[in-house]
């Protein structure tokens, strides 16, 4: 069994794909209009086969007061890995994108945590080198 | 919110500790106190008793939160600490013999 797709649930399909790919810089995979709203999965342009990200549609009832709880606390809706987050912070913030937590260093690995302008926010981490291996 | 609460507030390792993450940077969200606590710390704390102890630091006064777009995040007031260095002021020529600070509970 792999994890081949997972999602994040945006209040507009468009703004989401506009950030995600201009912004973060991921690739569109799939882009399949779906009466009101698309089939959209996009994918990271260092992993095109790897596991497709969903930008889902929020129209559930549920949805908008369950982000809005998550987004209260802080809580990342998605974590991507990175090699150096403070780089990626820099480049960012450079587009624009902005930061709820600066890059923080949490012993094992270093976490920062940014808002996708669509009511989530995503974590970015890095996995520090344990010494000698 | 008398000077009794903030020694309340301060006897607890748990809420000193989130203190100390507050003053290494303020306005954290929940999140972001909790992760702090638990990796840096090792203190696995519930989202409910980590919230209560900053309710116990804001009735203090040491806390302060406020929203960021649509996030609450808490800053550090140190203000209300200042009490007891004036309660207690450090005089100029203290020559005790336990004048160093290595029996003194983080």
């Amino acid at each position: 069994m792999r994890i081949h797709l997972t999602s994040v649930v945006v209040d507009d399909q468009r703004k989401a794909l506009r950030f995600y790919t201009e912004k973060l810089g991921f690739r569109v995979k799939h882009n399949i209009p779906m009466g009101e709203h698309a089939w959209i999965t996009v994918v990271s342009t260092e992993a095109p086969e790897g596991t497709e990200l969903l930008l889902e549609p929020d129209g559930h009832p549920a949805v908008r007061p369950f982000k809005a709880a998550l987004m209260e606390d802080g809580i990342p809706s998605a974590s991507f890995a990175v090699d150096d987050v403070k780089a990626e912070h820099d480049r960012l913030v450079g587009k624009g994108v902005r930061f709820v937590q600066p890059p923080t260093d949490l012993g094992t690995v270093v976490t920062a945590v940014f808002d996708d302008t669509c009511g989530s926010l995503i974590q970015i981490t890095e996995e520090k080198q344990q010494g000698g291996t | 919110m008398g000077h009794v609460d903030i020694y309340r507030a301060i006897a607890d390792p748990t809420r000193r500790a989130i203190l100390d993450e507050l003053a290494d940077r303020s306005g954290q969200s929940l999140f972001e106190l909790r992760a702090r606590l638990v990796m840096k710390h090792g203190i696995d704390s519930s989202r409910q008793a980590v919230s209560q102890h900053l309710d116990v630091l804001e009735t203090a006064g040491l806390v302060r939160t406020r929203r960021e777009g649509r996030s609450k995040l808490h800053w550090l007031v140190g203000a209300p600490l200042k009490a007891i260095g004036e309660r207690w002021p450090v005089s100029t020529d203290e020559d005790t013999p336990h004048s160093s600070d290595e029996d003194i509970e983080k």
